[in-house]
């Protein structure tokens, strides 16, 4: 049961960003992925859920066995996959609520329109609205998210912090199996980066997760503390360690890895 | 655009061959147009001589006036092809098994009650729904709310009628406002005397014994001083007509300080040429709201206008336009200020999908000496598909200094990111295209009683999967 990554490379607009990546997330493990500016972070993450502009030019991506290429996105939410994004886009009219009732009943697997019987009754491929709005509020209580948060439309107006908890709200409602966290700690201040890693560790040990998780600095690290830390330079994972990798890292910076990178060609 | 008119045709031959031998008329005029039908029309419904003359000179008018060259291609309209008059044989009428399978489908589609369907089909001239019309009709009674089918206010409300039809919209304002003059059947007539606020708003359809959406029908709404009312015409379900020219004009009249909001969702079978006319005149420190949806029809003309006459008039056109495979939409607004102090707003909101096209035209006129006056116009166009298209024609004449207009406009895709985002989340292509939808057109559905936007949902829904009759 893992999330595998098996030399994976990434072509965008023809230019090769990711070179061979490979990694095995398992079932319940944390893993974090380091790495500097441009060094391809947000494209793996992007890849994995598979947006069209991401080429996979060579490898595979298997979730608990199954390859996930030639999956749209949907799908591989639907198969156990989650990406909070690094920059959620805005979508002007809708709210969250409304778009977290859709999204969690497609996922849930309520959104079979094929289903005939159903066919024509409004809402008969939504979760029961009831049954719903009480999961929310669980969730809502455990990022400490005011309701009316969820009359606003979906990231419009949102505060980076607001978007980033915004993710892991959808996150805590699509129980995924496996997340990818992209630089979710960006734009959180202190106490917000503690509520949003405290859920994410709750929901991480409830649900099982196998995290990835994509971030520049330790600060996050120190409150989900990952199993395995990887160094992501040029479109590659270079280094594979545990934390005291991650301790090495804000010391030296990323350019203790090329210089070690630098001497190990030589 | 030809194959538009192709489409229309076909559709039309199909209709004539469905219905040709079927329906029992107690009585249908001759094919075209002609005195004799006018005076027959006139006749049937024992009219007094001054709606008789009304309609001879409006008849004299139409004949006079040219069509319009610009707009939606009517280069295939032909006025002689029509029926004018029809009125069913009661307890005769079209039969569900003669409604074409096409609407049936879509009816089943929407999850729309029998009887309710029936009723939209034209199988049934009313609804079940005399119990709670009656109980309605009681207190409208007490508050000496007027609201009835034009024909009865003809005859009981002489005065009242003749005092305010065509006063909004004159006979000779355009070819079709003449063509209805000459030849209008059914509409509702509305009077809120002074003070009155009416709770529940007004629908056609719990109008008794009514062709509500008449093809050529005529409303007048009188908010008298300080009332308020809001009336609501059509439904969102598809409205199947064998006519396949509506020409509808609706007059408004917001007395000082009274409040009239009138939302309108058409979906008319794509045979229709929808070509209406609505005005409202606001009178000082009234306040007038069109709300104006449109899904059906092959091709529509409309902009709804408010004279704003009064100092302090406002009014207000919020309209949204989804134009799919075929259709062609040139609507928009108009507002015209006549006095100082008056201010207008008109949000418009189009998707044109497939071979769809909608355009927007808009005409704000702010005169000489209507100071602190002022406008705002946002047009905001949605494409879904490469071939689809948007247009605006935006008239902007003012010669007032001390006015303020303001015009925006946007023309956008759905995108990539947007779809992206949403389908990481589990939502197929086409509901997440859905979602984004249904966003775009928030700021109008917000605006909707709760049936009505429910059932937009739905329908915009079907519209998306090119599936709506």
């Amino acid at each position: 049961m893992a999330l595998e990554i098996r030399n994976l490379h990434v072509a965008v607009e023809g230019e090769d960003i990711l070179k061979g990546v490979s990694l095995v997330v398992e079932r319940g493990t944390k893993h974090a992925l380091m790495g500097p500016n441009g060094s391809g972070k947000s494209t793996l993450s992007y890849s994995l859920m598979g947006h069209p502009n991401y080429l996979v030019t060579e490898g595979d991506i298997l979730l608990d066995g199954t390859s996930l290429l030639g999956m749209p996105p949907d799908e591989r939410a639907r198969a156990g996959l989650f990406l909070a994004m690094q920059y959620p886009v805005a979508v002007s009219g809708v709210s969250l609520y409304s778009f977290l009732h859709a999204a969690t009943s497609a996922v849930r697997g309520y959104g079979d329109q094929s289903d005939t019987a159903t066919r024509g009754r409004f809402n008969a491929h939504m979760m029961p609205m009831r049954e719903f709005r009480k999961e929310v509020n669980d969730e809502l209580d455990l990022l400490k998210i005011d309701p009316i948060f969820l009359r606003r439309y979906l990231n419009e107006g949102f505060s980076g912090g607001e978007k980033k908890r915004a993710e892991i709200l959808q996150m805590a409602m699509l129980q995924p199996r496996y997340a990818i966290l992209d630089e979710t700690d960006s734009g959180l201040d202190i106490d917000a980066l503690r509520i949003v890693s405290e859920g994410v560790n709750t929901l991480q040990r409830e649900l099982n997760i196998g995290l990835l998780l994509i971030t520049h600095y330790q600060r996050i690290l120190n409150y989900i503390h990952p199993d395995v830390v990887h160094i992501f330079v040029d479109g590659r994972i270079v280094k594979t360690g545990d934390f005291e990798l991650v301790e090495i890292l804000e010391e030296q910076g990323y350019e203790w890895v090329r210089q070690e990178l630098v001497g190990g060609q030589k | 655009m030809a194959g538009l008119h192709e489409d229309l045709r076909d559709i039309k031959e199909q209709d004539r061959y469905d219905f040709r031998t079927e329906i029992d008329y107690a009585h249908r005029s001759r094919r075209g147009i002609g005195e004799d039908v006018v005076r027959d029309i006139s006749a049937l419904k024992n009219e007094p001589q001054w709606m008789l003359d009304f309609r001879l000179k409006a008849l004299e008018s139409f004949f006079e006036m040219p069509m319009p060259t610009w707009g939606v291609d009517l280069g295939t309209l032909d006025f002689e092809q029509f029926y004018y008059f029809m009125r069913a044989t009661p307890g005769k009428q079209r039969s569900w098994d003669e409604v074409p399978d096409a609407i049936k489908e879509t009816f089943e589609k929407l999850g729309i009650p029998e009887a309710e369907r029936k009723y939209l089909a034209g199988v049934e001239t009313q609804m079940d729904s005399e119990a709670v019309y009656s109980s309605l009709k009681d207190e409208w009674e007490r508050q000496g709310i007027i609201f009835v089918d034009m024909d009865t206010a003809v005859r009981e409300y002489p005065d009242l009628v003749q005092a305010h039809i065509s006063k909004a919209v004159p006979i000779r304002d355009n070819k079709f406002a003449a063509l209805n003059s000459a030849f209008w059947s059914g509409g509702s007539f509305v009077y809120v005397p002074k003070g009155v606020k009416v709770e529940i708003p007004l629908q056609a359809y719990f109008r008794i014994n009514a062709q509500s959406l008449g093809q050529f029908e005529r409303t007048i709404i009188i908010a008298d001083e300080e009332s308020n009312v809001h009336y609501i015409e059509g439904c969102t379900a598809p409205q199947y007509t064998e006519a396949a020219l509506h020409t509808g004009v609706i007059e408004i009249f917001v007395k000082q300080g009274a409040h009239a909001r009138y939302t309108t969702i058409q979906n008319w079978s794509r045979n229709v040429y929808n070509l209406v006319t609505q005005r409202a005149i606001v009178d000082a420190d009234g306040l007038m709201e069109w709300v104006d949806g449109n899904l059906g029809s092959g091709v529509t003309m409309k902009y709804p206008a408010v004279v704003l006459k009064g100092e302090r008039a406002r009014g207000e056109v919020l309209s949204i336009a989804f134009a799919g495979d075929g259709q062609h939409y040139d609507a928009g607004a108009k507002a015209i200020h006549l006095a100082p102090n008056t201010s207008s707003i008109v949000t418009s909101k189009s998707i044109s999908k497939g071979s769809g096209r909608s355009s927007f035209r808009g005409l704000v006129r702010i005169g000489r000496g209507m100071h602190s006056s002022q406008s705002r116009v946002v047009c905001d166009a949605l494409l879904l598909d490469p071939e689809s298209r948007s247009d605006t024609y935006p008239y902007i004449d003012v010669s007032e200094d001390d006015a303020k207009v303001e015009h925006e406009a946007t023309v956008s895709k759905i995108s990539e990111d947007q779809l992206f985002y949403l389908m990481s989340r589990g939502l197929s292509e086409q509901q997440a295209a859905a979602i984004i939808i249904n966003g775009f057109l928030e700021p109008f559905v917000k605006e909707l009683p709760m049936e009505y936007a429910v059932e937009l949902n739905r329908l915009i829904q079907l519209q998306m999967e090119g599936s709506v009759g």
